[in-house]
């Protein structure tokens, strides 16, 4: 996807495809309250918005502490979209299904 | 019994190895306390962290982490290779850990709550990896551009640093310069322990750093505004209030290449290691003074560093070979070395930086700062004043011979020095021009000079093409006269002596004359006084003979008439 150029039509609108592959990244530390919630948000948005093209994987940083640093990670629960590129983060509980909307390039913002 | 015993025992402190700041603080930063370091961009925070990370992992033996909020790591690793600090090598030794922690902003979408467990995950894997003591965060506060949510930031901050304490660790945390309050986001808040502001202002486009220590919790510590230096061996604190009066002294004493400059000061010329000042209006001949001093230090094998502030080296060295001085030999045999520069090419502490420097490379005995006044250009009086103190100082301390030349301005008082110098100098030279009849003549008086008998005298001072030479002034009837004003006096001083030399051989002469008539006529009066003296003996004999005679008709007549003889005298 690189080298992409995006046409000011294109630009705003929700550019992905539907028949894209979705690959989204959760960072937990531990089963904590907020965790524990973004984890469970996650999977109705997913259902909701991405059926049947996503992919969810937990990395929980207390097992892999190393990761914290290769991914550039700060807040906890981090979600990270790794594919469709760009990468985008997305911190919090993921409560707010409107900004994941536009977190996730899914909805222009407005 | 243990917690009483902890009570008294002194705040623990963990040395930075900043020359100056661990005099300051009485030790160093507060061991396993965060400090704060805060101060506006470009204030020198990033090299106070890596400073005080590299020192302890390489001189204290505690292995550090650098959280890099602002730079990659190998952005870091590359700007601090200039001071000489390889942190990948540190790194190889696991004596040092670099994190850079990216957080941008408009790669992140927040919803809903967080914490920062992530960047607790970073820092403690980080410090466990190498059993770390020290960590620096740098610059905390990007976390505030990067996250929108203050008051999730503050509590985290809050729980980052009980964290930190609770780990023993020795933790220092930059932060920007707010408008108002110590850092723009209130971090001094948590940070209570100990707060160290960095400036760097910016006074007649010249810059000067400066250090202060803001509050230091459980320790007396120097309140001060300490400049400080970024050299090229790190940081470098000037704290001018811990330089002990307490240099060695030495007794010996070095010519001044000069002989009867050395006459005037007792015989000897400048003590060793002492400050000499010369100062003196323009053309008084400053340099040249300063130039034998320099070509004289360099004929007895010692190295001279000369910093010219006003003319170039070619300058000098052609100068001085118009009056019979060369300086090339010395140049070319390494014993000399020049450092010209611009006063305004620097700001002040980046001029002592580079003094440092030279003398620390060359190891000089002697050094020349000609001149200095040039630097009121560069910073204002009391800037000024204080880096020559720290300057006088240092040289002191290193035993240095320092010649400090400084121009005063025809007006005004000449014994006044423009920088305030006077007290801290040890030999004081005054250069005078004087202008009588249509002409300048240099003067020399030897304002002071510490510990040494030396002459109150003013002395003529004549620049020729075959170098240098004091002589007396005419100082009589007339008052004091130099040039050829001197010369007309000597000569006429001469003149009068040639008629008085005649006046008196002529007195002598007729004195000579007199004397002879004078003998004469003792003579004659004595031959008078021998002949009265002949005929007094003859009468008084005369009048004896005839007093005997009467005697002695008259004893005979007696005897005739049988009556008392009578003696006779006189026979």
């Amino acid at each position: 996807m690189n080298g992409n150029t995006q046409s000011p039509a294109e630009f705003g609108g929700p550019p992905e495809a539907a028949d894209e592959k979705w690959l989204l990244r959760l960072y937990v530390a531990g089963h904590t309250h907020n965790c524990v919630a973004a984890l469970e948000n996650l999977d109705s948005f997913c259902q909701e918005h991405l059926a049947g093209r996503y992919e969810i994987e937990v990395v929980d940083l207390l097992k892999n502490p190393r990761l914290a640093k290769d991914d550039q990670i700060v807040a906890i629960p981090t979600l990270v979209r790794k594919l469709p590129e760009p990468l985008r983060r997305i911190i919090g509980t993921l409560s707010d299904t409107e900004r994941m909307l536009v977190g996730l390039e899914l909805k222009s913002r407005s | 019994m243990t917690t009483q015993a902890a009570a008294r025992q002194p705040l623990e402190k963990s040395p930075t190895g900043i020359a100056g700041l661990d005099e300051i603080t009485g030790g160093g930063l507060p061991k396993g306390r965060p400090t704060l370091v805060c101060g506006a961009a470009g204030c020198g925070k990033t090299l106070f962290g890596i400073t005080f990370l590299v020192n302890g992992a390489v001189t204290y033996g505690e292995p550090g982490v650098f959280i890099a909020f602002d730079e990659t790591a190998e952005d870091l690793a590359k700007n601090v290779l200039s001071l000489g600090f390889d942190l990948d090598r540190l790194a190889e030794q696991n004596k040092m850990v670099v994190d850079y922690v990216r957080v941008e902003r408009c790669e992140i979408e927040e919803v809903g709550e967080y914490n920062l467990d992530g960047l607790f995950i970073r820092l403690g894997q980080a410090i466990d990896s190498i059993g770390a003591k020290r960590l620096v965060l740098d610059t905390l506060e990007t976390l505030f551009s990067g996250l929108t949510n203050p008051d999730i930031l503050r509590a985290e901050l809050r729980r980052l640093f009980h964290w930190l304490k609770d780990r023993g660790i020795t933790a220092v945390i930059t932060a920007e310069r707010g408008k108002d309050a110590l850092t723009r986001h209130g971090i001094e808040e948590y940070v209570s322990d100990c707060v160290i502001a960095l400036d760097h202002r910016v006074t007649d486009q010249l810059a000067i750093r400066t250090l202060r220590v803001v509050k230091y919790r459980g320790s007396a510590h120097g309140t001060n505004d300490y400049p400080f230096l970024i050299t090229d061996v790190g940081f470098e604190v000037q704290a001018i209030t811990s330089v002990g009066l307490d240099h060695a002294v030495s007794s010996e004493r070095i010519p001044t290449g000069i002989g009867r400059l050395d006459t005037m000061l007792g015989g000897g010329g400048y003590y060793r290691g002492s400050s000499i000042l010369v100062s003196g209006t323009t053309g008084a001949g400053k340099s040249t003074v300063a130039a034998i001093f320099a070509d004289a230090a360099c004929r007895r094998g010692e190295k001279v560093a000369y910093f010219a502030f006003e003319e170039s080296k070619n300058q000098i060295v052609r100068n001085m070979k118009s009056i019979d001085i060369d300086l090339e030999p010395h140049v070319a045999s390494g014993l000399l070395v020049f450092h010209a520069a611009r006063p305004t090419s620097q700001g002040l502490e980046t001029h002592l930086a580079a003094i440092h420097r030279a003398v620390r490379d060359h190891n000089p005995q002697v050094v020349i700062l000609d001149p200095i006044t040039n630097f009121i250009a560069v910073g204002s009086l009391a800037q000024v004043h204080s880096m020559v103190i720290r300057m006088v100082d240092f040289l002191k301390s290193h035993q240095i011979t320092s010649v400090f030349t400084s121009l005063t301005y025809g007006s005004g008082n000449l014994e006044n020095t423009d920088v305030g110098l006077s007290s801290l100098i040890d030999t004081w030279l005054l250069l005078k021009a004087i202008e009588v009849d249509g002409e300048r003549n240099r003067v020399l008086y030897l304002l002071k000079s510490r510990g040494m008998a030396h002459s109150n005298q003013v002395r003529e001072f004549l620049i020729t093409s075959s170098g240098l030479d004091l002589v007396d002034v005419y100082i009589g009837s007339e008052g004091v006269l130099t040039g050829s004003a001197r010369l007309a006096q000597e000569a006429r001083d001469r003149a009068d002596q040639i008629v008085i030399e005649s006046e008196t051989l002529r007195t002598q002469r007729s004195i000579g004359r007199k004397r002879q008539s004078l003998e004469a006529q003792i003579a004659v009066l004595q031959a008078t006084l021998d002949e009265e003296a002949d005929i007094l003996q003859q009468a008084s004999s005369e009048a004896n003979g005839r007093l005997v005679v009467l005697a002695k008709s008259r004893n005979e007549m007696a005897t005739k008439r049988k009556a008392d003889l009578i003696s006779i005298t006189g026979e």
